[in-house]
């Protein structure tokens, strides 16, 4: 274990960063954005070659391309920021020394190794399997290897984290119970180790395959088993972005949650129902009972869309209360109107949460609803929910949360603050068209990961019609749009560490100071109308409700039109 | 005082709910129920239900079975490569091969009858996508799923894979006529 252990207090923030916290922060969250540059990049020959007038790569490259930005995305992108996430919220919001630094570092190496090697793999051709890699078709061996370090790193990272709240807790650097954010990355961590745990179960049999120990792997075994991992890694997302919402409300407003029984009983709801949703994925498929599908699709009875429908009202919510005992309490919706529009940190963290709850929650549901399913299975509507949700929703929140970090983890000004003013803006709003686009060619039937809609080729093409073809020239467009949001990130943030003026650590000390007890405020509410401390977020929150409803209608009307099905 | 501190009160589970929280779980509650008894409802009422029907099976048995329905009920065969056009009876399993990269046979059913439609992969997963009406089904090997099916519109349809299954996987499209 490290013999030295310093201390700094942000004087920007106040936040109390731990030196081996620190680095190991730094070191996960720039290997992510590396990773979300590849991904970047990636991304333009997939767009490319998806914008029919375009067609731009061969199919070989094409398969090779998207395989690769999903993995690099999906996972290795948002998994090495969230472990950036785990230590600041268990390390920095505690105000305590992280747990095992030198193990936490190998979790980092395993993690790297992982991932390159898993690139690598995709790189050298043979292994444009997708992310999803469905046996019988197989990768090279060192595909799965890659997988199975770097999720073994993960979890090492998990356990890192839960040690450093034994830790914070031992130590008394703070009283009572930890903080909601908090909370809400422990909850994500839990959901984290299920994930893993589940991925190593499925790749190492696969991994064991594709070097011959193993015979077979049964197919639909690894469809369910492998998205218990591949749909479950996106609840990690949902939990760590959600508890980013919740940090963003606080710092950008001193937003206080309404109430802290809601907010952790709905993470609470996370860690009981969420993981069911992997059954998503198997609504479609045979030898699966259809209790099993009603009741897994579901999250039981709902219960975690119960959940995610409270934080997107209490979130918000706290930030409308906040803003009305400042004053700004005029009618329903000054809050919001005089809310820092101009500050990326919070322009990005509100449009990802009304794009995610909009867009990616809706479409959702309608796509884990058991027969909504068969008119939306495997469609393009499938990656238009998910960009909705992993882009907009926890790609946006960590750009969001990076701005505020820079000068305060990474302790660089940044450098160009007009561009970064633009970025949530151009890159939120593009990804919520490119979303709606992409849901509409889905609508009509269009396919995913597929190179060429045209079916050059076929002996009997079908012929989609030119509705599609303009929803997927429009997918085309936002897609650009969106990458030149995404590049500006990317130059903003490495731009800042590499040119930024550096910043005043703060006093560094050998000791902690603890969190000091806050003093129990008499819970007065004299805002709002009607006894709603919230009232113009409960409208939106009705705004919401009602595209749900109506939305959710259409679909049972357009589902209740196609052939009989028994 | 902020949700990155510790909560003030130490009893916080004991602070009262808010009205416009109370309000708002209710009828979120109340909506996931209605979407719950929704999807349970449907496969009372509706129509559109995805048979479980399973059966394991090997790409020897399931192209034997396919043959024979081929042999029997044949009407014509399309393209140069001679891909049988099969007319069955109704009511009667009807067998179609996905594989790399081609759906087999053609099939040609009767608007408002009803069919078993077997389905399973020769190699690797596959997509039953129907074109234009829009149903979509995983097809995976090992696997023999019966669909029972009812055209209710008739002309001609595709089959468009839509499940990865490698380079040619752009070109796997079937075809099927309703008469």
């Amino acid at each position: 274990m490290s013999s030295t252990v310093t201390y700094r207090t942000c004087p920007r923030s106040g936040l109390q960063f731990e030196g081996q916290a620190e680095k190991l922060m730094i070191a996960n969250a720039v290997v992510a954005v590396v990773f979300l540059l590849v991904g970047g990049l990636l991304a333009v020959g997939v767009v490319l070659t998806r914008w029919p007038a375009v067609h731009w790569l061969a199919a070989d490259t094409f398969y090779q391309v998207l395989t690769a930005h999903g993995i690099d995305m999906l996972i290795f992108w948002i998994i090495f920021f969230e472990v950036a996430v785990l230590y600041f919220c268990s390390s920095t919001l505690l105000r305590c020394r992280i747990a095992t630094p030198n193990v936490a570092w190998l979790a980092f190496a395993l993690m790297l190794i992982g991932a390159v090697t898993n690139n690598v793999a995709v790189f050298q051709g043979g292994s444009s399997v997708m992310m999803t890699s469905y046996v019988p078709m197989m990768a090279a061996p060192h595909f799965y290897l890659g997988l199975i370090l770097f999720a073994v790193g993960a979890l090492v990272a998990c356990f890192v984290f839960f040690g450093t709240l034994v830790i914070a807790k031992r130590d008394k650097t703070y009283q009572g119970s930890v903080p909601l954010v908090t909370f809400g990355a422990i909850t994500a961590a839990i959901i984290a180790v299920f994930t893993i745990a589940s991925g190593a179960i499925i790749l190492i049999p696969t991994f064991l395959m594709s070097v011959g120990i193993v015979k077979e792997v049964n197919a639909l075994v690894y469809r369910t088993v492998w998205w218990a991992f591949g749909h479950s890694s996106q609840q990690i997302n949902v939990a760590a972005h959600i508890s980013i919402w919740y940090a963003v409300a606080a710092i950008a407003f001193g937003a206080k949650p309404m109430s802290e029984r809601v907010s952790r009983g709905a993470f609470l709801l996370y860690i009981l129902f969420l993981q069911l949703a992997s059954a998503h994925h198997l609504l479609a498929d045979p030898g699966v009972s259809t209790a099993w599908k009603v009741v897994n699709t579901s999250y039981f009875m709902y219960f975690a869309v119960l959940a995610s429908m409270i934080h997107g009202l209490t979130i918000p919510g706290a930030i409308e209360v906040a803003q009305r005992k400042k004053g700004f309490n005029k009618g329903l919706f000054e809050w919001l109107r005089k809310a820092p529009w101009g500050n990326p940190v919070f322009s990005g963290m509100f449009i990802s949460l009304i794009g995610f709850g909009f867009l990616g929650g809706i479409s959702g549901v309608m796509m884990g609803t058991e027969q909504l399913n068969m008119i939306i299975h495997n469609t393009i509507y499938v990656p238009g929910h998910f960009h909705a949700t992993v882009v907009v929703g926890t790609t946006l929140s960590f750009m969001a949360l990076t701005y505020f970090l820079i000068p305060v983890l990474f302790r660089r000004e940044m450098i160009n603050p007009g561009l970064a003013k633009l970025q949530p803006y151009l890159f939120g709003l593009s990804m919520y068209f490119f979303c709606l686009v992409m849901m509409g060619a889905g609508t009509l039937g269009v396919s995913r990961r597929n190179w060429d809609m045209a079916m050059v080729g076929a002996v009997l093409p079908y012929e989609w019609p030119g509705a599609a073809y303009l929803m997927m020239g429009l997918v085309g467009i936002a897609g650009v749009a969106a990458m030149v949001g995404g590049a500006i990130y990317i130059y903003v943030t490495v731009g800042s560490l590499l040119w930024g003026k550096k910043l005043d650590s703060g006093a560094v000390s050998p000791r902690f100071t603890p969190i000091p007890a806050t003093p129990a405020g008499a819970v007065v509410q004299n805002y709002g109308s009607a006894g709603f401390a919230a009232p113009g977020t409960f409208a939106l929150a009705m705004v919401f409700l009602s595209a749900f409803v109506l939305y959710y209608f259409i679909n049972w009307k357009y589902l209740s039109q196609v052939w009989g099905l028994s | 005082m902020s949700a990155i501190l510790p909560p003030s009160e130490r009893l916080w589970w004991k602070h009262p709910l808010d009205r416009v929280e109370g309000t708002w779980i209710a009828i979120a509650f109340v909506w996931c129920m209605v979407m719950f008894f929704m999807m349970v409802g449907w496969h009372i009422y509706g129509k559109q239900n995805l048979s479980t029907e399973t059966y394991r099976t090997t790409p020897e048995q399931f192209a034997a079975k396919a043959q024979a329905m081929v042999d029997k009920y044949t009407v014509r065969t399309e393209t140069d490569q001679k891909i049988p056009v099969v007319h069955p009876p109704e009511g009667s399993d009807v067998y179609l091969i996905a594989r790399l990269w081609s759906w087999w046979p053609i099939l040609e059913l009767e608007k408002d009858k009803t069919y078993r439609l077997h389905l399973t992969a020769m190699d690797y997963n596959h997509g039953f996508s129907l074109q234009p009406t829009n149903i979509n089904i995983q097809v995976v090997p090992g696997f023999e799923h019966v669909v029972k099916i009812t055209p209710n519109q008739s002309g001609q349809f595709s089959v468009v894979c839509n499940e990865y299954c490698g380079i040619n996987h752009a070109t796997m499209v079937g075809r099927l006529y309703v008469k």
